[in-house]
């Protein structure tokens, strides 16, 4: 089995990888919302082309492999200009590969949000601000937060991937690790193990979220998001 | 953008595409026949069976796939067994496929009434033509969309395997730019060979599905 002076002789950099791990994850995840919020807003207004682009990025980003938009981004990129350090490119391939399931996550909740709801608050002299802020998008989190956290979740599993464009993160440097030290097989068991695990927190984490968001829900208006919350899932 | 570079590249892309085509079909079967086993035996193999299945469920699920193909492929040479990088690729796809493919098949289970395997009981069907005759038939059915999915998910998965070597679509992509230095032009034609595949796999999804609930 793998020495554990192994571990204290390439520790930091298993350190630095996970740090990188968490810090593409972290960024990836919030790109990825923000422009699928972005997108899914776009998507309401009434301009059909607008709508017809949306949806071309959304079905081509879904419809295509992970790995193909990252050699895009990072060898592609070059072609027209876009020279991107790696870490930099993966970041930016995690947030454009999650915005497009963001936008379609979004789309549900903004859906499912009812049509009484937006009206009352039209009546009430809202303006569409701050419907959006106070009425929308709090019913939308509350619905969409399983979906969410199992994209997130998804994009964890993700981000090994970047290890192929030569982002250092964790699995770039286990890999550096297997391959100096000849203890291939123990190292890539390692990482199996720890992923799972990693993957387990982040469902954990979110299923707790979860509960707690759900909980407050139910106390502010008990209308029976559960349902609403059940469909989000699937 | 030079669309000449696309043309040239072309047959090699679309020989390559073939590869990526039936590595995924190869593994999608492998994942059905061990998701099925996997379902089955959770559901009527005793408690140690169902505790063994949620681990391999929870594992190939929770573990990034990259991550389970480099596993397979160092771990087999390990236990004796010495295959080419291909083979280690489709049994990857087909283990974590399998694990969706369990967990699909066990929500279309729930959705077949309790009262039919009850019935076939009490007429004396013996357990085993309960499965293949009532439950799985319908299982199936029902699951169609989601296997569907899972066979396009497994396309876009199979991308990874050209880390070990296997000369599929974006293995081949990556040969074909490393020497003409155009990766944009190759990799869009890439994309397009994908996006064209999925595209014509939810097709068939649709009209198999529209052919089912005709049935």
């Amino acid at each position: 089995m793998l020495d554990l002076s192994l571990l204290v002789q390439y520790g930091p950099s298993l350190l630095r990888g996970f740090g990188i791990t968490i810090l593409c994850w972290g960024a990836g995840c919030l790109i990825g919302m923000v422009l699928g919020f972005v997108l899914m807003l776009l998507r309401q207004l009434p301009v059909k082309p607008l709508r017809w682009v949306i949806r071309v990025y959304i079905e081509v980003i879904r419809g295509t492999p992970f790995l193909i938009q990252l050699f895009l981004l990072y060898s592609g990129g070059p072609s027209i200009g876009l020279r991107l350090e790696a870490t930099t490119a993966g970041i930016l391939g995690l947030g454009i590969y999650g915005s497009a399931y963001f936008a379609e996550i979004f789309r549900a909740g903004y859906q499912a949000v009812p049509k009484g709801q937006v009206e009352a608050a039209l009546s009430l002299g809202m303006s569409y601000g701050s419907i959006l802020k106070r009425v929308i998008v709090p019913a939308m989190l509350v619905s969409t937060i399983p979906a969410i956290v199992n994209m997130m979740a998804i994009l964890t599993k993700e981000t090994v991937v970047l290890s192929i464009i030569t982002v250092p993160e964790l699995m770039y440097e286990m890999q550096t690790m297997a391959a100096e030290t000849f203890a291939t097989f123990e190292t890539i068991l390692g990482m199996a193990l720890f992923y799972w695990l990693l993957v387990e927190v982040v469902s954990r984490l979110g299923r707790r979220l979860e509960a707690r968001v759900t909980r407050y829900l139910t106390h502010a208006s008990p209308q029976g998001s559960s349902s609403e919350t059940a469909t989000a899932r699937a | 953008m030079k669309f000449s570079v696309i043309l040239d590249a072309l047959p090699y892309l679309l020989e390559a595409a073939v590869t990526t085509i039936w590595v995924s079909l190869l593994g999608v079967l492998l994942g059905q026949v061990i998701g099925v086993v996997v379902c089955v035996a959770r559901q009527s193999g005793g408690r140690a069976a169902d505790m063994a299945g949620g681990v391999y469920v929870s594992f190939f699920r929770g573990v990034p796939l990259l991550i389970q193909l480099l596993l397979i492929y160092y771990m087999l040479p390990l236990i004796g067994i010495d295959v080419p990088p291909l083979v280690a690729s489709i049994a990857a796809l087909g283990l974590a496929s399998g694990a969706y493919v369990s967990e699909i098949y066990r929500g279309a289970l729930n959705a077949v009434p309790h009262g039919q395997s009850e019935a076939a009981l009490a007429l004396g069907f013996p357990g085993r033509s309960i499965w293949t005759r009532i439950l799985l038939p319908q299982a199936f059915r029902i699951s169609v969309p989601a296997l569907v999915n899972e066979l396009i998910l497994l396309l876009k998965a199979s991308s990874l395997i050209s880390v070990v070597g296997v000369a599929e679509l974006t293995r081949t992509s990556q040969t074909i730019s490393a020497s003409n230095y155009r990766p944009l032009e190759i990799y869009l034609a890439a994309g397009v060979i994908y996006l064209a595949i999925n595209g014509a796999l939810a097709l068939f999804g649709t009209l198999v599905e529209r052919r089912l609930q005709q049935a």
